[in-house]
């Protein structure tokens, strides 16, 4: 799950990273009110949205005025902004965090992930902080200091002076090794998947604060954070996922037009590459699960043609353990109740596969009924272009 | 021959009085696996199908001699159960349980470290020595006893993988689904370690997806000391970058884990990658002949 800036930053400061000072807004009317809290300018606008590259998309602004505030922030709420991250559809800036304006002396990098190798948590931290952290990996991986967060015996705190002392924060010693404790506290007390400050800086006065803070976290842990799981902004993620994940199921939405329902997320992968492979362009991914039930596959249905760019369907299920003539009773309920239109491509294999075609082939509906995954992409794009 | 399980192993179903559990330890035994125990905290003396079950792993282990166990418990008490099971020195444990949070996984993973246990999953669909054992939840019909190897991230494309292999006439030594979690028991290259050391496997299917670097480290192993031809297909060449795919460890992150980087890295150790998940059964029939030849 994500969250928002502003989000992350009252979690943080609550484990004792320092953050400026802000406010979240809803309308110019509140950012004005906030900066007039806040004091003497300069003041920062930074839209709120789930997605990085802000900057870059027009989305932070500087105002030298109270009357500044006002005007941009009457520009951004409500803009659609356009990041490298957003896609060209971009994101519509519904919340603004006003900030203090600070004197940046230094921009550094610091985050924290798991790292699959080592099987625990790493914290990295670079000097070079602001600028693209994956280019600096890239180019220079020496340039990024690395940290293990053993299990039991957690951070200590001469790993944070070693990441201070090698991150050249010597004058700053006492604070950059504070914030970094809190940090890693942080991450693993929410039981995040990343925290990251990119940049921290020290002001001109010697303060070191996280400018900008993101923690996605583990979906899987949440039950334990219930207070967590109320930070969602359903606002920010794709409508029709939101109602996916309601229903169980997991789907991404992506360009093309061939929707596929598929059980289990490797095959539902594989079947995407295939119908790419022969031509054609998935509209989304969609694992129904093991199950497959007659709700989840109506449900499934119900998403997949909300997407106005489907033209065909395929259905890739391999029954395994399910039976296919359950499965193929379940498809044609849903189809039947849904009043599907778009031709559809079943790939059924399993157990009791000859019951489930006869059931779709006497359905009356427009199946068509193929034979193993790779005729399924043929057919299915082959429909997908008579149907444009 | 076979790797980690045969007709010997005595299972242990923890979890066994659950839906799941209960379910999948009848398709066990259908299938010819010796389940000789079951547990759930509070249900110790009663019986599933006959199978005593216990209250505890150790008391299970002790009284049954059980030598494996498969976890069907729910995702917040699944790490307590991996634990328990190496506690009770069981020698290999598969969890099947899907959601498990990654920060209990780091501590398990840790505490596992030089125990003698080895974990399969979490995540995953289990292991199977066709003809011998199941443990799992996979479907036993597909399968079939013959000299390939199956290692696979994925689920049921990994069913995909073994019914062409099936369909071909070519049958399985022991096929393993690792799991698509962050966080696993058993890597890759243990798989494969593992295989290389069993003389019946003639060759290897090797299934990878998006997502971290395992499948390259696979391909650098492969290319020391796997000797038997190797076809692996590599899942998500369409993913785009920063979504998650299902599993947890899905996901393109900071440019790497491509299925283009995979692919090349896997390519690079002279390993066969079919482009098509329909061609993985005949790229593994053409390398048989080839090396029989």
């Amino acid at each position: 799950m994500k969250i928002h800036e502003y989000q992350a930053k009252t979690l943080l400061k609550k484990f004792g990273v320092s953050v400026p000072r802000g406010e979240v807004c809803f309308n110019p009317q509140e950012a004005v009110e906030a900066a007039g809290r806040l004091g003497r300018p300069p003041y920062v606008l930074k839209a709120q949205v789930h997605a990085g590259g802000r900057g870059k998309g027009g989305g932070i602004k500087l105002a030298r005025s109270v009357q500044e505030v006002d005007r941009l922030a009457r520009e951004l709420i409500g803009m659609t902004l356009v990041t490298p991250q957003t896609g060209p559809e971009g994101r519509k800036v519904r919340r603004l965090l006003v900030e203090e304006g600070l004197e940046i002396a230094r921009e550094l990098y610091l985050g924290v992930v798991v790292d699959r190798a080592t099987g625990m948590p790493v914290v990295m931290a670079s000097a070079e902080g602001g600028v693209e952290i994956e280019e600096v990996a890239r180019r220079s991986p020496e340039k990024i200091l690395r940290a293990p967060v053993r299990p039991g015996l957690g951070f200590r705190p001469y790993q944070a002076r070693n990441l201070t002392l090698g991150l050249g924060l010597g004058e700053a010693g006492e604070k950059s090794m504070k914030l970094l404790l809190a940090l890693v506290r942080a991450f693993q007390e929410m039981d995040a998947s990343l925290a990251e400050i990119n940049p921290l800086v020290v002001t001109r006065g010697g303060e070191v604060l996280a400018l900008d803070a993101k923690i996605n976290f583990d979906d899987n842990a949440l039950f334990r954070h219930p207070e967590i799981r109320e930070l969602r902004d359903v606002e920010e993620e794709e409508p029709l996922e939101v109602e996916a994940s309601r229903l169980g199921l997991n789907y991404i939405k992506l360009n093309g037009n061939v929707g596929c329902m598929v059980n289990g997320a490797g095959l539902a992968m594989a079947t995407m590459d295939l119908i790419q492979l022969a031509g054609g362009a998935p509209a989304n991914f969609l694992d129904v699960g093991g199950g497959a039930s007659v709700e989840q596959v109506t449900g499934a249905f119900r998403i997949l043609l909300s997407d106005r760019n489907v033209r065909t369907v395929l259905i890739n299920i391999f029954g395994g353990i399910m039976r296919c003539d359950v499965v193929a009773q379940g498809v044609v309920t849903a189809a039947k109740q849904m009043g599907v239109k778009a031709p559809i491509v079943v790939r059924l294999e399993g157990t009791n596969v000859e019951d489930g075609r006869r059931i779709l082939r006497d359905s009356g509906l427009n199946f068509t009924v193929a034979d193993g995954m790779a005729d399924a992409a043929q057919k299915v794009v082959a429909l997908a272009k008579e149907a444009r | 021959m076979s790797i980690l399980i045969n007709r010997d192993t005595r299972l242990l179903v923890q979890g066994i009085t659950g839906k799941e559990g209960t379910f999948h330890t009848r398709q066990a035994v259908a299938y010819g696996t010796k389940v000789v125990a079951g547990m759930t905290p509070g249900k110790g003396g009663t019986d599933v199908d006959g199978i005593p079950v216990f209250d505890t792993a150790a008391e299970a282990v002790a009284r049954t001699g059980a030598n494996a166990s498969v976890i069907f418990v729910p995702p917040p008490f699944a790490a307590d159960a991996i634990t328990e099971a190496a506690d009770a020195g069981l020698p290999l444990t598969v969890c099947i349980t899907e959601g498990i949070p990654t920060l209990d996984m780091v501590r398990v993973k840790t505490f596992l470290e030089g125990k003698k246990t080895r974990l399969i999953g979490p995540n995953c669909p289990g292991i199977i020595t066709p003809g011998e054992c199941k443990i799992g939840i996979m479907p036993g019909a597909i399968h079939k006893p013959g000299p390939v190897g199956v290692v696979s991230r994925s689920g049921t494309l990994t069913y995909e993988a073994v019914a062409q292999l099936s369909s071909r006439g070519i049958g399985q030594s022991t096929c393993i689904g690792i799991g698509g979690d962050p966080i696993i028991g058993t890597q890759f290259v243990d798989a494969l370690a593992l295989f290389r050391e069993d003389p019946a496997t003639e060759g290897i299917v090797l299934i990878g997806e998006i997502g971290g670097t395992a499948e390259e480290e696979a391909g650098l192993y492969i290319r020391e000391n796997v000797k038997v031809p190797v076809v692996a297909f590599i899942a998500g060449r369409t993913a785009p970058p920063g979504r998650r795919m299902g599993h947890a460890g899905a996901i393109i992150s900071g440019g790497h884990g491509t299925a283009a980087e995979k692919v090349e890295a896997l390519r690079a150790a002279g390993i066969t990658v079919v482009d098509s998940p329909a061609s993985i059964g005949e790229a593994m029939a053409g390398a048989l002949a080839t090396r029989s030849r």
